[in-house]
């Protein structure tokens, strides 16, 4: 992980320092409040339907142990004991008092976090594969290059105040888990013939309103040149994205209005401005960031008798074996895996977490994974590195601590946004919704049988919960003050990324469950062998899925 | 007059801003003319230490790139503290077209933007700019807005060197 050294650490000293004084200046009346609004939003402050939301980076996903009892004793003592990840890798606390933000930062500064740009009109936060570094199909572990973007966009001078919000997304492997082709940017790391480093480069994604496939703008930028191009992109938008409409206002539309190859164009006039200036990287900063993340020091492990172990517990555990499959993934180093803990069960906001449980996951890491935690964009936590021998033991701990629900990757381990319940843009509700199904869907053979299915769900079309890219995709909206839920199909955020088309007309809450039920019999019925959701729908469209559903409503 | 910050102190601002679609005779006092009027009238505008030009945050420096050498002082306009388009404006026009002289930042600005905009080579700020209404007074010291943070990780206008080549 990456380790703060002086600079650093003056640097977010001095950002606690700031946003102390602009707080008491605020609440002595000195600074408005639409001067205020982007100050605080700069730090990851929101304000929201019952209380101030605060968001917490957690740069590409990497948190330590110590930085998880950091934030359990700052949900603990600031907060109502509980927190929330979101699809972007971070983490808030929906009940911090205005006042006391400044003193919450400063307890994230000692260990080495904080909230910087975690909201705004700026560059946010940049999120990465929660596999990084331990997947068997990555070409170049995207986490140095993420640190470097990380610097070079905190409190950059020239891009605080765009005209909207700014995310880019890293991916180093053969299989993009990184959602890039839906970010403002993607980067895409990967090697030429003469297996030098670079960026595929793709801009333009977005979710939201008018959502976007982003498109591809450079096949391959030399590493070295990227922070002068990332700098020539955002120049490029800074001056001529949209400012009089805040929903035209992301790159993805400036692109649609110039098509791809005029805005590369343009990119490629700014950057040949800026080739070689002293923002090139050199071999000595690429190396003092990877130096940053090498392997831990794996022990060796007999594979074949460990492996031998754990197939007899599967067979006397019918449990264990089903949480094998679904929950662990398999790892570059032999003898190693990834254990998924699933922050997906029945009765929980998805996403959530307590106070204890983030101490509990800190004991875990420490325990079995090098001390370091992965946040998924699907709202669930991975420990990287785990012995396999070490399996029957953290199945075992999981399961007490309710987080080895073995429904990773299935329909009711679902992408959710607060939704009404917390967020006062909402249009409807969306976790009683996510529970609904969850409840509905309890039995695990039919939920293996159905495979991997993504679901996800927003409580309005800003799309917090990318129901765009769910192969279903749900979305709460408001009619004549009524909450009502539109149902998607076909999106999907991988490799062969693409925005689901909408069912029909929009339905009730308590009819999502049949809906859902009508939707996945359709899917079973006419499924191929070895076809997922999404191939099936590929396959035959909409249309079946419509006829059914919408004359069964008739 | 509305005072200026200028070399970290405040100073009478002598200087008018001539309204965008300015036309006819300049005033007998130092005035920024808006972009336009200079481009067609700039044979006639002789005194750089009188006649500044000012931009638009919509404006281009490329449109009178040529020009840029001439000139003492410029300014930019913040039509709203939020709108971002200065910042990328006042850089062109000190790193690529090397603009020594003094660059004013006017319009909508507010004192917590001085480190950025000072960063991106503004060097003069317009003080009725800085405030928002009538009570609201930048209520600190202003040189120590300026100087809120002592670390930078990118290179700027006033820091060639981004932080990883001085680490
Ligand atoms: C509860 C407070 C929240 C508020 C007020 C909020 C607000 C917004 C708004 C206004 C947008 C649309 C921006 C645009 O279209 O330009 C948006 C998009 C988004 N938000 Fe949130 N959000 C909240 C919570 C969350 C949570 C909990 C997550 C993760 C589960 C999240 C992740 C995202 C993502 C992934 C997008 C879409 C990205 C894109 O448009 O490309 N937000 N949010
Ligand atoms: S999708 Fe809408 S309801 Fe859900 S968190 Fe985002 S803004 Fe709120």
């Amino acid at each position: 992980m990456y380790i703060y050294d002086q600079h650093d650490k003056t640097l977010i000293g001095e950002r606690v320092a700031q946003y102390r004084r602009q707080t008491d200046d605020y609440l002595a009346g000195k600074i408005p409040d639409a001067v205020f609004l982007p100050l605080r939003l700069q730090n990851g402050l929101y304000v929201q339907r019952l209380a101030p939301m605060l968001r917490i980076n957690i740069p590409y996903g990497m948190v330590s142990a110590t930085q998880l009892r950091a934030l359990a004793g700052i949900t603990r003592k600031y907060d109502k004991g509980y927190a929330h990840f979101t699809t972007r890798q971070n983490i808030q606390l929906n009940w911090p008092q205005l006042e006391e933000v400044p003193d919450i930062l400063a307890e994230l500064a000692a260990v080495e976090m904080q909230g910087i740009q975690s909201s705004g009109s700026c560059i946010r936060n940049v999120t990465s594969d929660e596999f990084a570094g331990i997947s068997a199909d990555e070409i170049v572990d995207p986490r140095p290059w993420c640190e470097i973007i990380r610097q070079w966009s905190t409190l950059h001078p020239e891009f605080a105040f765009l005209p909207r919000k700014f995310k880019i997304a890293v991916s180093g492997s053969k299989s993009d888990r990184a959602a890039i082709q839906v970010h403002d940017i993607g980067l895409q790391v990967l090697k030429n013939a003469d297996d030098e480093v670079g960026f595929k480069v793709l801009v333009g994604g977005g979710l939201g309103r008018s959502p976007a496939i982003g498109e591809v703008i450079k096949d391959f930028l030399p590493a070295k040149h990227l922070l002068t191009y990332l700098e020539a992109i955002l120049r490029v938008y800074n001056r001529y994205g949209r400012r009089d409409n805040k929903y035209k206002a992301r790159i993805k539309i400036l692109l649609k209005a110039w098509t791809a190859e005029v805005f590369a164009d343009k990119v490629e006039q700014e950057w040949l401005q800026q080739i070689d200036s002293p923002s090139t990287l050199t071999d000595e900063v690429i190396a003092h960031a990877e130096a940053f993340f090498t392997s831990p020091s794996y022990e060796s492990v007999d594979v074949a008798s460990c492996e031998a172990a754990l197939q007899q517990l599967a067979s006397e555990q019918i449990a264990f074996g089903k949480w094998r499959d679904r929950n662990v993934v398999t790892h570059k180093v032999a003898g190693y895996c990834a254990v998924h803990l699933s922050l997906k069960p029945t009765g929980v906001a998805p996403g959530d977490v307590t106070d204890s449980q983030l101490e509990a996951i800190a004991d875990l890491a420490e325990r079995y994974s090098f001390d370091e935690v992965r946040v998924t964009h699907h709202q669930n936590l991975v420990l990287g590195d785990v012995k396999l021998s070490d399996l029957p033991e953290l199945w075992q701990a999981a399961k007490q601590l309710g987080f080895a629900t073995p429904s990773i990757g299935t329909l009711v381990d679902m992408i959710c946004c607060p939704g009404g319940d917390f967020c006062s843009l909402a249009n409807a509700k969306s976790i009683p919704v996510a529970e609904a199904i969850q409840r509905r869907f309890d039995d695990l053979d039919y939920l293996y049988d159905l495979g991997d299915i993504k679901l996800n769900i927003s409580g309005c079309m800003n799309a917090c919960g990318h129901h765009h890219v769910g192969n279903i995709g749900i979305l709460g909206v408001d009619k004549k003050g009524e909450e009502f839920y539109q149902v998607q199909l076909g999106g999907s955020a991988l490799d062969d990324a693409s925005l689901g088309k909408v069912l029909g007309p929009s339905f009730y809450a308590r009819e999502i469950p049949d809906v859902l039920e009508s939707i996945l019999n359709i899917y079973v019925d006419r499924r191929i062998e070895g076809e997922t959701f999404l191939d099936t729908h590929r396959r035959i469209g909409t249309a079946p899925f419509k006829e059914f559903i919408y004359a069964k409503a008739a | 007059m509305p005072k200026l910050l200028k070399d970290k102190s405040l100073v009478d601002n002598g200087w008018q801003v001539l309204p965008k679609d300015f036309s006819g005779s300049l005033p007998d006092a130092p005035c920024f003319v808006p972009l336009n009027y200079w481009l067609a009238n700039k044979e006639s505008l002789q005194n750089p230490d009188t006649i500044g030009v000012w931009l638009d945050a919509d404006q281009e420096p490329e449109k009178f790139a040529g020009d840029i050498e001439k000139l003492r002082h410029l300014a930019v306009n913040f039509p709203s503290f939020m709108d971002g388009r200065g910042f990328s404006i006042a850089r062109l026009i000190r790193e690529r077209y090397q603009f020594t002289g003094e660059l004013r930042a006017i319009g909508h600005i507010v004192p917590d933007q001085l480190f950025y905009l000072s960063r991106c080579g503004f060097d003069a700020f317009c003080l009725d700019a800085l405030s928002l209404g009538d009570e609201a007074e930048p209520h600190h010291q202003l040189e120590d807005y300026l100087a809120a943070f002592s670390v930078t990780y990118q290179a700027c206008v006033n820091q060639e060197q981004p932080l990883f080549r001085r680490r």
